[in-house]
């Protein structure tokens, strides 16, 4: 049988050993992997337009003006409130305070057989035929709107709709923006990524690409 | 449900398999010391670090050398992690405290590094408003090696011993642990993290991004080394997410191909752990009867997940949504991500909740009763269906040896497993080893279900009203006690008013219980395990006769999925009936 201090030298030093190897030296020699061979990615894919960072690719945003009163903006709960701006594609509810929140990233934990749950859905459907239903041709019912546009996403800032979402969207910026729907058609096809390997996952369409392609055609 | 998400299942599986069986006998041949394509470069370096550790590479180690080892390791990396997050504001020079976080409370500490000790990764802290890039990368992420090494080590100490001819010794564990990290966990990370970095996860130090965006409103977006965390996260089945929402995050899990490439890193070590098991015992088939087991629960777990979620859930009917998929969405897509959708979702909880992995890319309270059922049933039955790394292999085994005893009484042989006799002293270490993770399990639901101080974790008005509360506490114990680590995000154990800790406190009740079960039901199995392994290590090998039960077909395969599901189902089916279940059959609406 070993001795005490010997059997906890070991293991002390065991650590030390291990944290140099896989605290240090491992990812430090990831990171210089990545700033080589993938920087964008590696940085987050940000955006900038004018040689201002404008977001992320991969991080949802939310595409919404701040109410104002008297020229101050009106706070709720110490957050501002905001209303979607009907120039943009809107990305899906967010369960994150503020909305697509990228600090500090949250699940809404809405249960399936909640009430609380019913009137979140029931809020996001009504903001959702608010803002689009008028533009719709024939009108929207809670049918119509796409599962995506009701559901919080599960990280507050999904980047992506679906492109049911993304085409009942489009009568409304066609109709804002004063464009042929066929273009903003067009549009969303270019900015949909199709499922990994051809199956994995579901085609989506990345919201703040389509909606800087939007602002390049029209203002 | 949708041809394209039932051909994510298949293409997962095919890939699963033709990965998981090389890697199995490259593990054979680095626990049984035999030539590798690592040698030249690591020979030299795993010399040096024997000697500064002054381990005698050669010699080997009874069970009980191997598990005084084994605890004082795990001793020692418990009080320096603890050390580390307790001091994170002492380490702002070396500049990767880039948002001036302080240290997180006493008592959450307590949770996390006991959590991150047993390979749980339970977390009641969000990582990006409570811990620095350093606590991160040199605290948690060695604990997500070092942790899975241990798992691996006792499960391999387990097949010496069954496969063992003669002597006591079991190996030596710090051996093991050193080859398990170089050889086994160390590259594999390296391959996974290039691979993760290509789809777009991140890994850089840089503070945190401020963004004026389209609309002129201000987003401050997270940034951190996430990449190579990430790898080890999904291979030693540790789960913590370097963001609060985990592998939902987009720098976390960018694309539905960077999901599956996480999915694989986390089933292929214990799966692969299996063949490991067959090559080394020198039965290829006997391995296979273990992994045909896991494989068909696993499967079965998969098919009545996607069933569920594609279904929909209570309340989206009720709010007059169309849940049939229609053009990219459809199903129960609450609390789930839009490039993933229902199929790539469900699979990657499934997977992570049979292995102790735990990590989440959609939100599990959110999931239908029947859909939120399956991580329960996982779950329940304690880690068998591949499990964590090595950790699924032990726990397995332990059934093994059970249906062996049990099938030897039905048939009247004497009970058999490879040549070694199962007598009296491993069938009591056995049968205790198993009921202590389900003992510790339903122990701390109760107290906290029956306790004001275990209440407090729920939020009545939002998340937990009506089952769902009795879910959510049942969720955070199980799992913690599985040392599974995901969790129906509702229950809370730390109560932060603002980013960066400041007036943070934890709810010391839901902290020290869940931290005391988790180390409780991690290194009470593993003492059992190793003195299964000492018990059969020095047994003479009985030659295969025509009395001798076959556990190597399929009626063996039967009668130890039969086992694995009675043992569950009667422990928790109670329990299950009264959260999931309940919610799943009704489709009512509460609150």
């Amino acid at each position: 049988m070993r001795s005490l201090p010997k059997d906890l030298a070991t293991a002390v030093l065991a650590m030390v050993v291990l944290t140099v190897i896989c605290g240090v030296l491992y990812p430090l020699a990831i990171t210089g992997i990545g700033q080589v061979a993938f920087h964008a990615n590696a940085d987050g894919q940000l955006v900038s337009v004018h040689g201002h960072l404008v977001g992320s690719r991969l991080i949802g945003q939310n595409f919404a003006d701040p109410e104002l009163r008297d020229g101050a903006p009106v706070l709720h709960a110490g957050q501002p409130v905001t209303t979607p701006d009907p120039r943009y594609f809107q990305t899906r509810p967010s369960g994150t305070t503020p909305a697509d929140n990228a600090a500090a990233t949250t699940f809404a934990n809405l249960g399936p057989n909640s009430t609380v749950t019913l009137r979140a859905i029931q809020t996001n459907i009504a903001a959702y035929i608010t803002l689009n239903g008028r533009y719709v041709p024939g009108g929207l019912t809670a049918g119509e709107v796409p599962v995506d546009a009701a559901d919080t996403s599960a990280s507050g800032i999904d980047p992506d709709i679906s492109p049911a979402n993304a085409e009942m969207q489009a009568y409304r910026i066609a109709a804002v923006r004063h464009l042929r729907l066929g273009t903003v058609r067009h549009l969303i096809r270019t900015y949909t990524g199709g499922r990994g390997l051809g199956v994995l996952g579901e085609p989506s369409v990345n919201v703040l690409e389509l909606n800087l392609a939007l602002d390049r055609i029209s203002h | 449900m949708t041809v394209s998400g039932w051909l994510t299942i298949l293409l997962f599986v095919a890939v699963l398999c033709a990965t998981a069986v090389p890697l199995g006998t490259y593990m054979a041949a680095v626990y049984s010391g035999r030539r590798t394509w690592l040698d030249p470069v690591l020979d030299p370096l795993e010399h040096i670090i024997y000697r500064a550790l002054g381990v005698d590479a050669e010699g080997g180690q009874d069970w009980k050398g191997y598990a005084r080892s084994l605890i004082f390791f795990s001793l020692v990396g418990w009080l320096m992690l603890y050390v580390l997050i307790r001091t994170q504001g002492l380490w702002n020079w070396t500049g990767l405290n880039t948002q001036s976080f302080h240290a997180m409370p006493a008592n959450v500490a307590f949770n996390t590094v006991s959590s991150f000790i047993t390979n749980t990764n339970w977390q009641y802290y969000s990582g990006e408003t409570t811990v620095s890039y350093f606590s991160q990368m040199v605290g948690l992420a060695v604990q997500n090696f070092a942790s899975a090494a241990v798992g691996m080590v006792v499960a391999v100490a387990l097949i010496r011993a069954i496969a063992s001819r003669s002597g006591t010794s079991l190996g030596n564990f710090y051996v093991d642990l050193v080859r398990t990290i170089l050889r086994v966990l160390l590259p594999l990370s390296i391959v996974v993290a290039v691979l993760l970095m290509s789809q777009g996860v991140i890994q850089n130090f840089h503070a945190y991004v401020s963004v004026r965006g389209l609309t002129g409103l201000v987003q401050m977006i997270a940034q951190g080394p996430v990449a190579s965390q990430e790898a080890i996260k999904e291979l030693g089945t540790n789960g913590g997410g370097f963001f609060n929402v985990n592998s939902a995050h987009p720098f976390e899990n960018p694309t539905a191909f960077s999901n599956f490439v996480e999915m694989l890193a986390v089933l292929l070590i214990p799966a692969a752990l299996v063949f490991t098991f067959g090559r080394l015992v020198g039965s290829r088939r006997q391995g296979l009867a273990v992994f045909s087991t896991m494989m068909v629960l696993f499967l079965g777990a998969v098919v009545v997940a996607y069933v569920a979620e594609s279904h929909g859930s209570p309340a989206q009917h009720a709010a007059g949504l169309h849940t049939a998929y229609r053009n990219g969405a459809g199903g129960n897509l609450e609390g789930k991500e839009q490039r993933f959708g229902i199929a790539s979702s469900v699979l990657f909880n499934v997977v992570t909740t049979v292995t102790s992995c735990g990590a989440v890319n959609s939100a599990l309270e959110s999931y239908t009763g029947i859909g939120a059922a399956v991580p329960f049933a996982n779950m329940s039955a304690s880690e068998t269906i591949f499990g964590g790394v090595g950790s699924g292999l032990y726990s397995i085994l332990l059934y093994v040896l059970l249906a062996v005893f049990i099938g030897g009484l039905m048939v009247g042989r004497t009970p058999e497993y490879i040549g070694k006799k199962i007598e009296a002293r491993e069938i009591k270490l056995v049968a205790i080893g198993l009921l202590l993770t389900p003992l510790a399990a339903l122990f701390t639901t109760a107290l906290a279900t029956a306790s004001r101080a275990g209440r407090a974790s729920v939020d009545t008005a939002v998340t937990g009203s009506g089952p769902q509360g009795f879910s959510e506490t049942f969720y955070a114990y199980l799992s913690q006690a599985n040392n599974n680590g995901s969790a129906f995000a509702g229950y809370s154990g730390l109560v932060q008013p603002q980013p960066g800790n400041l007036g943070a406190h934890g709810i010391t009740f839901a902290d020290l219980t869940g931290g005391l079960s988790m180390l409780f039901a991690r290194f009470t199995p593993i003492l059992f395990v190793l003195a299964v392994a000492g018990a059969l290590v020095s047994k003479r090998v009985a030659p295969v006769g025509l009395g001798t039960m076959r556990t190597d077909n399929a009626t063996f395969v039967v009668l130890l999925i039969g086992i694995i599901v009675l043992v569950g189902a009667l422990t928790f089916f109670p329990a299950l009936l009264l959260g999931p279940l309940v919610q799943g059959l009704t489709g009512h609406l509460y609150g």
